[in-house]
């Protein structure tokens, strides 16, 4: 058991730094040695409505957040009243002394309001803007956290032009620091120092995946914001000078696909990141990718639709789309990494699977994913682990070899050999989306076709042999076997220890490779569970139909939750009966 | 050298006896000769219509994509690999049409590429429906009360958008659009050739006749292609005249393409450089990002 588990909440208007706070504060915690959950909770708006950003504190790693909070930060009055109830007995609230709310909120509560000169301090020794400063300078001293490690990453952010503005921010840190310990007595029950430890990571998943992207060898991307995938084309291009990609923000989505389509044509690791609606528009570009097999990735971060839906929320609700998604019978890969760590992975793994199978490949994540922050060791995301197969690209050595080259041969695997256009006189040949010969050329011959579409499907057979079984926790023989898939990996993994030591055995088995499904694997994981319970994030229990339709397991329960917000261990173990 | 038997290859079009695509086809490969290249140096990118199966029919690196996307796609494949020659070819319900927000967005982009558009002012290969450029009142199996929207000005809205190369053929003048193509695979960016074609099953009206006897070279006219305002009263003429300008209609070569400015482009075509362009040390700079 950790011997430090803190929930603190920071939440105000949008436009009052609600998110940049919570993350830089999740940054801090980090840098101080802890491990942090990070999840901010906002509207799609630039302005007004009411956001908040949860972060955990713990001196082990941690995988969700929960619902009860220790610590509020309450930048506006309805903060209190939406978040009162959540938290623990003797929490804390830290306000500006000015902030109305009513006082009734608070009455026959054990709770205590730290009420502090915030907007005054940071008026007289800085501005306005540092009033959020000031707070979490106040939350870290009521936790006994050094301040130091907040006064950094507000001088990272700034950085070298940043010099009268991060001392401006260190004034405002230290009085009103001063402020709380002049005001109030601070013997908290909860502590949260800082101790030393190796440099961590505060990482999402979505930069966990672009990292993994470029050290993967991914040259172009070409996208369409849509949130929660654009921070990946930021990412992207934020950094394609450095390390030599070429990264187009396109007119649409549709012109995005194709884009990498021509991309990987060429014979460049090519990727392009959406949402639900965008990947709806690029679905016509998966089926020509299918038919002249070139090898695409595509970022899939779902957010809760239909349609608009709910931009700035979380679902897992578009999983059927991406197994299913364009027209016509054509082989696909579907990823779904859980953890910054697993997209990572999914980063350079997506393109190997890309090239070697020349095919789709969709890395399906979601909002939770995308924007939640954890403390990650550096060690996972070492360059040096990560490996690289293109597949069945020929070398200028083995086209020249070769009498005849026919870029669509049948072969017994079904992959055929790529040779790059413009490469040699040789590799001189056509693509289309037409059916077609081996040699490429249009066709509409019946048993050409029939040859065909066992050639792109059989390619699905290999593929399958490369997809890793589920992960299992938990003790071999249990009554409740919890089943996962993506994001509400860390909450479904603690409410499956909570169970255990209650006292009532639970496994869990959880999917990232859900595409070729691995029937076995999952037959294997699964085919003596006495009682199989899935946790999913959409109303219809996708997963789980998966699992019954290409794996014949049935699911006896679903947990499912399609409110737009992710999981916590806490709503696992109060939707799930013990019987 | 190069000569026009290098872009032939067995297979016979499927086009009907007497459609413009055979004259389109013809000075294809006049211009890719006159232009000094080779098969292996150009890329063809066709969309979905009768003149897109043009690559089924030459011996080409050719990739025959989605209706409307060619130029999409064929914009990812110039990034990638811009020492490679683009060529779209692809009709007006492909180009102006279902792709119109590509061709906008492409003329303003400069990306460096040709966009032969096959303007036979009607749908052929779906059998004769009207088209973004159809006229005014057209009757058509979809428009069977006459076509009620002015048709598309695609010269115009190319050099309005900020196209740097702006051109008409006629299919008929075989050799006259051989060397405005032979100029457009040389041109520093976007180069537009709308392509004047006859539709002989689905456009009777619209016959050779009807075109010969409203087409005129601009440079007889003495017309400057360098002069921008010259060449949109040039382009205005045309839909809405009776006069339809043919050749270069505008060109400049002062602008940059949008390969040029790309950064990561400065090192060689991506295509060419190694997957990882940096040692392996310099990649934990990432990681560190996130300390």
């Amino acid at each position: 058991m950790p011997n430090i588990d803190i929930s603190l909440r920071i939440g105000g208007e949008a436009g009052q730094g609600v998110e940049s706070s919570g993350a830089g504060f999740a940054t801090a915690l980090t840098r101080g040695g802890l491990f942090v959950a990070a999840v901010p909770d906002y509207y799609s708006r630039i302005r007004g409505g009411h956001n908040f950003f949860t972060i955990r504190v713990s001196d082990e790693p941690v995988r969700a957040t929960r619902e009860a909070v220790h610590l509020l930060i309450a930048l506006d009055g309805e903060t209190v009243r939406r978040h009162v109830d959540r938290l623990v007995p003797g929490g804390v609230i830290i306000a500006d002394e000015g902030l109305a709310f009513d006082p009734a909120l608070l009455e026959g509560k054990d709770v205590r309001l730290f009420s502090l000169p915030l907007i005054k301090i940071a008026e007289e020794l800085g501005s306005r803007v540092m009033v959020n400063t000031g707070a979490l300078a106040a939350a870290a001293t009521a936790m006994g956290f050094d301040l130091e490690h907040i006064l950094s990453v507000i001088a990272d952010n700034f950085g070298a032009k940043g010099g009268a503005i991060v001392e401006a921010n260190r004034r405002v840190a230290l009085a009103t620091a001063d402020a709380l310990r002049e005001r109030y007595n601070l013997a908290l029950p909860w502590r949260v120092p800082a101790r030393p430890a190796p440099p961590r990571l505060t990482l999402d998943a979505n930069r966990a995946f672009a990292m993994g992207a470029i050290m993967g060898g991914c040259k172009f991307m070409a996208g369409y914001p849509m949130t929660p995938a654009t921070s990946i084309l930021e990412y992207m291009a934020g950094h394609a000078d450095r390390w030599g990609l070429v990264v187009k923000h396109a007119e649409d989505e549709i012109a995005a696909v194709n884009m990498c389509i021509g991309a990987a044509h060429a014979g460049v690791r090519a990727m392009t990141a959406t949402s639900g609606g965008g990947f709806d528009l690029m679905v016509e570009g998966i089926s020509l990718a299918a038919m002249i097999e070139v090898p695409l990735v595509i970022y899939l971060a779902q957010r809760p639709g239909p349609s608009t839906g709910m931009a700035t929320r979380t679902a897992q609700s578009d999983l059927l789309m991406a197994l299913h998604a364009g027209h016509g019978e054509f082989p696909r890969i579907v990823l779904a990494p859980h953890t910054p760590e697993e997209a990572f992975v999914c980063g350079y793994r997506a393109f190997n699977l890309a090239e070697m199978y020349q095919c789709l490949v969709i890395v399906i994540s979601d909002h939770y994913n995308a924007t939640s922050l954890f403390t990650c060791d550096p060690a996972s995301f070492d360059p040096a682990r990560v490996e690289i197969d293109r597949g069945k690209l020929l070398t200028a050595e083995a086209l020249e070899a070769m009498e005849v080259y026919h870029r669509y041969a049948n072969t017994p695997d079904g992959i055929s050999p790529r040779a790059l256009p413009g490469s040699s006189p040789k590799a001189v040949y056509l693509s289309t989306s037409d059916e077609h010969l081996e040699n490429g050329h249009i066709t509409e011959d019946p048993q050409v076709a029939t040859m065909m579409a066992r050639k792109r499907l059989r390619k699905l057979d290999g593929a399958r042999g490369k997809m890793r079984p589920p992960f299992r926790f938990g003790p071999a023989e249990a009554e409740c076997t919890l089943v996962s898939w993506g994001s509400p990996f860390g909450s479904v993994y603690e409410a499956m220890e909570t169970l255990n030591a209650q006292g009532y055995p639970t496994n869990m088995v959880h999917f990232v490779d859900v595409w070729p499904f691995p029937h076995e694997a999952a037959q294997e994981a699964l085919g003596g569970a006495k009682r199989i319970v899935s946790v999913e994030n959409n109303a219809t229990g996708q997963f789980a139909f998966m699992l019954h339709a290409y794996g014949g397991i049935e699911v006896q329960e679903q947990i499912l939750k399609f409110d737009g917000r992710g999981f916590t261990p806490d709503y696992v173990l109060a939707h799930l009966e013990r019987s | 050298m190069v000569t026009v038997a290098d872009f032939t290859n067995e297979i016979r079009p499927t086009w009907c006896p007497g459609c413009g695509d055979y004259g389109i086809w013809n000075a294809l490969k006049r211009g890719f000769v006159k232009a000094g290249l080779t098969p292996q140096e150009i890329m063809m990118v066709t969309g979905i219509g009768c003149g897109s199966k043009m690559n089924d029919y030459m011996h080409i690196n050719g990739l025959n994509t989605l209706h409307g996307r060619a130029l999409a796609v064929a914009t990812g494949f110039k990034l990638a690999n811009p020492a490679m020659k683009v060529i779209v070819v692809h009709g007006d319900g492909d180009g102006y049409g279902e792709g119109g927000n590509h061709f906008l967005h492409a003329a303003r982009r400069n990306i460096g590429l040709v966009d032969l558009v096959e303007n036979n002012h009607v749908y052929g290969l779906t059998k004769g429906q009207y088209s973004p450029t159809s006229r005014l009142g057209f009757i058509t199996k979809t428009s069977p009360r006459g076509a009620l929207e002015r048709p598309l000005s695609p010269l115009a809205l190319a050099i309005s958008q900020g196209a740097t190369f702006v051109a008409r053929g006629f299919s008929l003048d075989v050799n006259g659009l051989a060397d405005i193509i032979a100029e457009a695979m040389h041109h520093r960016g976007y180069a537009l050739i709308d392509v004047m074609q006859p539709c002989v099953s689905f456009n009777r009206q619209m016959d050779y006749d009807w075109y010969r006897e409203r087409i005129y070279k601009v440079e007889d006219e003495g017309h400057d292609p360098t002069d921008r305002e010259a060449a949109l009263r040039r382009a205005l003429e045309f839909p809405g005249g009776e006069r339809i300008p043919t050749g270069i209609i505008y060109r400049t070569e002062e602008v940059p393409s949008y390969e040029e400015q790309v950064a990561s482009l400065l090192a060689g075509p991506l295509v060419n450089q190694p997957l990882w362009v940096r040692p392996l040390e310099e990649y934990r700079e990432l990681v560190r990002e996130n300390v």
